[in-house]
């Protein structure tokens, strides 16, 4: 079972959690980042990484986030690779107060 | 002569180590868009440090980490030299001499003590030598794990003395099919032990098990998680850290405890006891290890920074073996300035420093730059990091200074008569070492020894 970024990544796209990815699995689109699991080793650096806790382990993930993980699978492959840590989206404080972070 | 890292005059780097840290640092170079020769030592012919001989076996997915380092290893300023031992092969002064920079990432190898009466005691042994034994890697070899006694204690709660732990409580059968060497398979399938005892000094809510490492025990074909409720209780200062939504992890981790103490006994042959609050105070025996005493523990201190505090009171438990697994220390290397107390190399960013003055071209990045902490990944930040530090160096220093790089250390090698290892050499002992775990259905089977590493070469 893989890692699965779910939706508290939309709109924030931290991205503090590519710099500790040891093999470079997270992609990317204009609002959040997913992981492809043909290339993620499942080794959980990533997860405590995230401000938002906007990433689970596939044995761990909440029923109502199980759909992530055909989506991190579908979007990851077609996107770019983000390689090195970004900006976070213009608004990601606020949505990350939001979310009660 | 141009500004090293252009064409004419490339930036050279010397790496010595070639875990994680030392990859990751070489990938970092080689995305600074200078041109870059990178050489990489190691000790020994086998690349890939602890994701090759600490990584358990039967975490194989973690493994794949090793598909990017190849990777790395395949752009054209990269060389490979395996069984080149720096401090004794050849010394700093030499890489200095041949290299513009030289990056320390060469682990923390050696286990911090207990500092107890009765540690060196027969029985008493390391985490480090376990893993290292159980994953083929030469140095411990020949070590023995006598396994004749039904109890066996781990002292420590991360994530190494849990696969130390997990090790223990497996069937051959759920481990046949990895590559764990064939040595341990052998010696664990004659294995007596029935309760592993797993002890922290704090509480079950600063555990440092991650939770996906936890989760295993809950799922083994013949070892019940044990957990005493009574020992989940927590003080207010444990639940205002567990209530805090950022201490998410080691909020799992509690509920994983509560899971496994609410279950029903179990049936299987195997326990694995996770027990709290406990600090070992003496190893006692004849000849060899016959029990451990523990004082019991009590958390004083604020939220997030509570420390263990003895009680006098002292709990005994049988043991024929015990692992210590409370952290690691780097070891020394000759030429290079070294932290006692810590156990690394001390540096400032990254950059070595002697009584707080820059050695320079002197770099460090992973567990001997930092310490023990942190996994594969975390590694990759910090050596990025290093490589930044380095960058800025050379570009501030605009130095035009050529350095022969690997064409001058090949010679010093042979001059020395020293075998050294290239990667297409490590290729040949990988394809053999792939081969022969086909026939027994595992991903590979190690060479366990130097000796027959090279063997195959020549």
């Amino acid at each position: 079972m893989t890692t699965i970024v779910t939706d508290n990544c939309k709109g924030c796209r931290f991205t503090d959690c590519v710099s500790v990815c040891p093999v470079s699995c997270f992609h990317y689109d204009d609002e959040m980042l997913y992981i492809d699991p043909d290339v993620c080793i499942d080794c959980s650096a990533c997860i405590p990484e995230c401000p938002v806790q906007a990433i689970y382990e596939g044995d761990d993930i909440p029923e109502d986030k199980e759909h992530w993980i055909a989506i991190n699978a579908e979007r990851a492959p077609e996107l770019p690779v983000c390689e090195e840590q970004m900006d976070p989206l213009p608004g990601a404080e606020e949505r990350k107060t939001e979310l009660g972070f | 002569m141009s500004n090293s890292g252009t064409g004419h005059n490339p930036l050279r780097v010397a790496i010595v180590g070639s875990g994680p840290s030392g990859f990751y640092a070489t990938e970092a170079l080689f995305k600074s868009g200078l041109t870059v020769q990178v050489t990489m030592l190691e000790r020994l012919p086998s690349p890939f440090g602890l994701v090759r001989s600490g990584v358990a076996p039967d975490h194989q997915k973690l493994k794949q980490a090793i598909k990017l380092y190849e990777k790395i290893a395949q752009n054209d300023g990269f060389t490979f030299l395996g069984n080149v031992t720096v401090g004794k092969d050849l010394t700093v002064d030499e890489l200095k001499q041949n290299y513009h920079a030289v990056i320390f990432t060469c682990g923390a190898e050696s286990d911090r003590k207990l500092g107890i009466p009765g540690e060196e005691l027969k029985g008493s042994h390391t985490a480090t030598e376990f893993v290292g034994w159980y994953n083929g890697h030469p140095d411990y070899r020949d070590r023995e794990f006598d396994l004749s006694h039904p109890n066996a204690v781990i002292i420590g709660q991360g994530n190494v003395a849990a696969d130390v732990s997990r090790i223990l409580s497996k069937t051959v059968d759920e481990l046949k099919h990895t590559d764990i060497a064939q040595h341990a398979l052998d010696v664990l399938a004659e294995s007596r032990v029935s309760d592993i005892y797993v002890i922290g000094r704090r509480g079950p809510a600063q555990a440092k098990f991650t939770p996906k490492e936890l989760r295993e025990f809950g799922e083994l074909a013949n070892c019940d998680p044990v957990v005493n409720p009574d020992d989940l209780k927590l003080n207010a200062a444990s639940q205002a850290e567990l209530e805090d939504k950022a201490n998410a992890g080691n909020a799992k981790v509690y509920q994983l405890f509560r899971d496994f103490s609410e279950r029903k006994s179990g049936s299987k042959q195997r326990r694995c006891h996770f027990m709290f609050l406990l600090s070992p105070k003496a190893l006692i025996g004849d000849n060899r290890l016959q029990k451990l005493v523990l004082e019991i523990n009590i958390l004083s201190g604020d939220a997030f920074n509570q420390s263990a505090r003895g009680t006098g009171e002292t709990i005994e438990l049988e043991t024929g073996i015990l692992f210590r697994s409370i952290g690691y220390r780097g070891v020394p290397i000759p030429g290079v300035p070294f932290d006692d107390k810590r156990g690394i190399i001390p540096n400032t960013d990254g950059r070595v420093t002697e009584s707080g003055k820059f050695m320079s071209q002197l770099y460090t990045a992973g567990w001997i730059k930092r310490g023990p902490t942190g996994i594969i990944g975390t590694n990759r930040a910090d050596s990025v990091a290093t490589v930044n530090a380095l960058l800025e160096d050379i570009q501030q220093n605009s130095t035009k200074d050529g350095k022969a790089g690997v064409e001058g250390l090949i010679p010093l090698l042979q001059a020395k008569n020293i075998r050294y290892v290239t990667y297409p050499d490590w290729g040949k002992i990988d394809t053999a070492e792939i081969n022969a775990g086909k026939k027994k259905n595992k991903p590979r089977e190690k060479f366990t020894r130097v000796k027959e590493m090279l063997g195959l070469l020549d």
